[in-house]
């Protein structure tokens, strides 16, 4: 049965930035479902609205209208804190930006879902150093996460969003800024992650070669579905 | 996020800007400093106090004097009052202008010996001698008082003279021992000198008496020579002479030992019970109590100058981590993405306000502790030298521990304000902030 209920699904989505003279219409009736281990590409066009989407899916924003549920469950049903909870357990987060804090060092910025989780220090250190070596990293666990090239830095950020085991990753243009060779060893690092765990990927790009890579290709044009609904 | 991660993360925090963190301790520091140096000369000095009073002691006596009765007269007790040729005054008056003070005569003794609780009452008569002499052949004027039992006297040499002795004692203030002709304090223990008195026709008799001891300066205590109860009742007759039996039995009040097993409460109700029988009783404590208030009031308008610095600081306090909210938007942004609660990231940031309390107020106090030792050590050696036991600035771990808990709690105060708004951050508005 469980398999059959998909992880994330929308109904009549919409979402309006704004109000009066400058309202605007980020996303129009987005209807959707995500299966368990699927991966699926949100493509578009810059300004088409992946980013918004894929902050409505992970629960980070809410919807002006429509429903979002979790394992069937309607988001705006859950508490905040259930709703915390799901996010810091259940999802992985890759932003467009590293956000990274440039003054600690790599392994405390890749433990910093463990920590607010509240597993313990030497836990976290484990955990941390072995999600690391994944991603090739160890031995910069100790470096400033400010000294690390733009590739690795990329790689903490996937580290960071593997640490706490999650079901579904969330990746805003992963490989965005990235050179041809290091864009393609991330994405390798993601599909294996989600054929061999089978955590669901949820890859936001404008690549389309990438795109072609994933189960399913959701394409965005001006706030719509034009594509695999 | 554990408890111990929220203050860790808050301490690393705090120190991520070091200059600003750095800047806003010190405004606090300078507040902790002032306000720890003003509660200390306060402390100081009426540690010294209830010190004296101690050292007084003799919890159990009541000086007692007559009460002006104004309940004869209407109105305000400070109006002027009818005159009852039925009731004693005194001469000259001593007491506040307004206030005529009533003499005491034996049968007031009498009476106050019947009330319950009263041990034994003597009147409080003076002796006025016109001189001391001693080995040095110079006369110098002295003022003496019979020493009341149960009194502690901190003694440079000797003790105290005896009330049981059947020989003349007296211990000598510390100032006359060298003029006197003694090359020591020790020197003049046992030593013999000679006190003059004139009757009341001008004739002087002299009286000879041993030396039992030198006390210590004290602010307190009595300033002249105490005598023994020997000693008093021979220069009270000498002084005597020549005068009315009615002029004789007129006291300026006197002096009462009550159960010295009383409480507060039960002393309460002694002296209200004196004030019903037209009598004022006040303890040591209660005459005290009076500078002690003045010196508070002063330690009052000081503290406020301190805290007025501390308001400052928190402003302090409050700019700082308004900046540090914006700084860091992105990263409160992403620590609620990933699941962190509103409750905790307000607590981070109030860890971190509190922190700055902290650290500014526990260097202040220890700065002002450091500094209070150098004060107290420079004036005891210097101003202060002959008043033994005072330290003007004194630091009770109390009132330390008060200042840096109240100092924290401002901070934390001050930090509600950049804390809320960091909890409140939504965080997609906080990620996309550029
Ligand atoms: N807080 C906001 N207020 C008003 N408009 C917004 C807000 N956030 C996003 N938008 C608008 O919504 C639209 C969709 O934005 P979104 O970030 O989802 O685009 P995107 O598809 O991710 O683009 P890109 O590929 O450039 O990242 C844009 O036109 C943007 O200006
Ligand atoms: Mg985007």
């Amino acid at each position: 049965m469980s398999t059959q209920t998909p992880v994330l699904a929308t109904e009549h989505l919409k979402k309006i930035y704004g109000k009066g003279e400058s309202i605007f219409t980020a996303l129009e009736s987005i209807n959707i479902e995500i299966k368990k281990g699927e991966s699926i590409a949100i493509l578009g066009k810059s300004g088409s609205g992946k980013s918004t989407l894929m902050h409505i899916l992970a629960l980070l924003d809410t919807p002006t209208e429509g429903v979002v549920s979790v394992d069937g469950t309607d988001a705006s049903k859950l508490s905040v804190k259930k709703l915390d909870i799901l996010r810091n357990k259940q999802f992985g987060f890759v932003f467009q930006q590293f956000f990274l804090n440039a003054n600690q060092t790599v392994l405390e910025n890749v433990i910093l879902p463990l920590k607010i989780a509240g597993v313990s220090a030497k836990e976290r250190t484990k955990r941390g150093m072995e999600v690391l070596k994944s991603v090739e990293l160890e031995e910069k666990a100790q470096n400033k996460a400010n000294d690390l090239s733009g590739g690795q830095k990329q790689r903490v950020v996937i580290a960071r969003a593997l640490v706490n085991e999650p079901q579904v990753i969330f990746a805003d243009e992963p490989t965005g800024n990235l050179d041809s060779v290091t864009g393609a060893a991330i994405q390798k690092m993601l599909f294996t992650l989600n054929k061999e765990r089978g955590i669901t990927l949820i890859i936001v790009t404008h690549d389309h070669e990438l795109a072609a890579k994933c189960d399913r290709l959701l394409e965005i044009h001006d706030g719509t579905l034009v594509k695999g609904a | 996020m554990k408890l111990t991660d929220i203050l860790k993360t808050a301490s690393e925090n705090i120190w991520q800007s070091k200059l600003r963190t750095f800047l806003t301790i010190i405004a606090i520091f300078i507040g902790a400093f002032t306000l720890t140096l003003t509660t200390g000369i306060g402390a100081g000095i009426s540690q010294y106090i209830d010190g004296q009073v101690s050292s007084i002691g003799a919890k159990n006596v009541l000086l007692i004097s007559g009460k002006a009765q104004s309940s004869t007269t209407t109105g305000n007790s400070t109006d002027p009052q009818k005159y009852d040729p039925n009731k004693l005054t005194s001469a000259q008056r001593q007491g506040p202008p307004g206030d005529t003070v009533v003499l005491l005569t034996d049968t007031d003794i009498q009476k106050l010996k019947s009330v319950p609780g009263i041990v034994d009452v003597r009147p409080q008569q003076s002796v006025s001698p016109s001189y001391i002499l001693g080995p040095s052949g110079q006369k110098y004027i002295l003022s003496v008082s019979e020493y009341i039992d149960g009194t502690n006297v901190a003694m440079n040499s000797g003790v105290i003279p005896s009330n049981t002795a059947t020989t003349t004692q007296i211990a000598v203030p510390y100032n006359y021992s060298s003029v006197l002709g003694f090359a020591s304090y020790a020197d003049a223990v046992g030593k013999t000198v000679t006190i003059g008195i004139s009757d009341a026709n001008g004739l002087i008799s002299e009286v000879s008496a041993t030396i039992t001891g030198v006390p210590q300066k004290s602010l307190i205590g009595s300033a002249g020579a105490s005598i023994n109860t020997e000693l008093f009742n021979k220069l009270y007759a000498i002084q005597s002479v020549g005068l009315s039996a009615n002029s004789l039995n007129k006291f300026n009040g006197a002096i009462a030992h009550f159960d010295a097993s009383y409480t507060d409460a039960q002393i309460t109700d002694l002296k209200s019970r004196l004030d019903k029988d037209g009598y004022t009783g006040e303890t040591y404590a209660d005459r005290i109590a009076t500078v002690k208030q003045v010196i508070s009031a002063i330690v009052i308008v000081f503290d406020a100058f301190a805290v007025i610095a501390l308001l400052a600081a928190s402003f302090g306090v409050i700019n700082t981590l308004l900046m540090s909210v914006q700084e860091r938007t992105k990263e409160i942004g992403l620590m609620k993405a990933m699941g962190m609660g509103r409750s905790q990231i307000f607590f981070l940031f109030s860890s971190e306000a509190v922190l700055l309390g902290f650290w500014g107020s526990f260097l202040g106090v220890l700065a002002a502790m450091g500094v209070g030792q150098i004060i107290n050590r420079v004036a005891t050696h210097g101003f202060l030298k002959d008043f033994e036991g005072l330290h003007l600035l004194a630091f009770p771990i109390t009132n330390v521990l008060y200042i840096i808990i109240g100092i924290m709690f401002i901070a934390f105060l001050a930090g509600t304000l950049p804390a809320r708004r960091a909890s409140g951050l939504n965080p997609i508005d906080a990620l996309r902030y550029e």
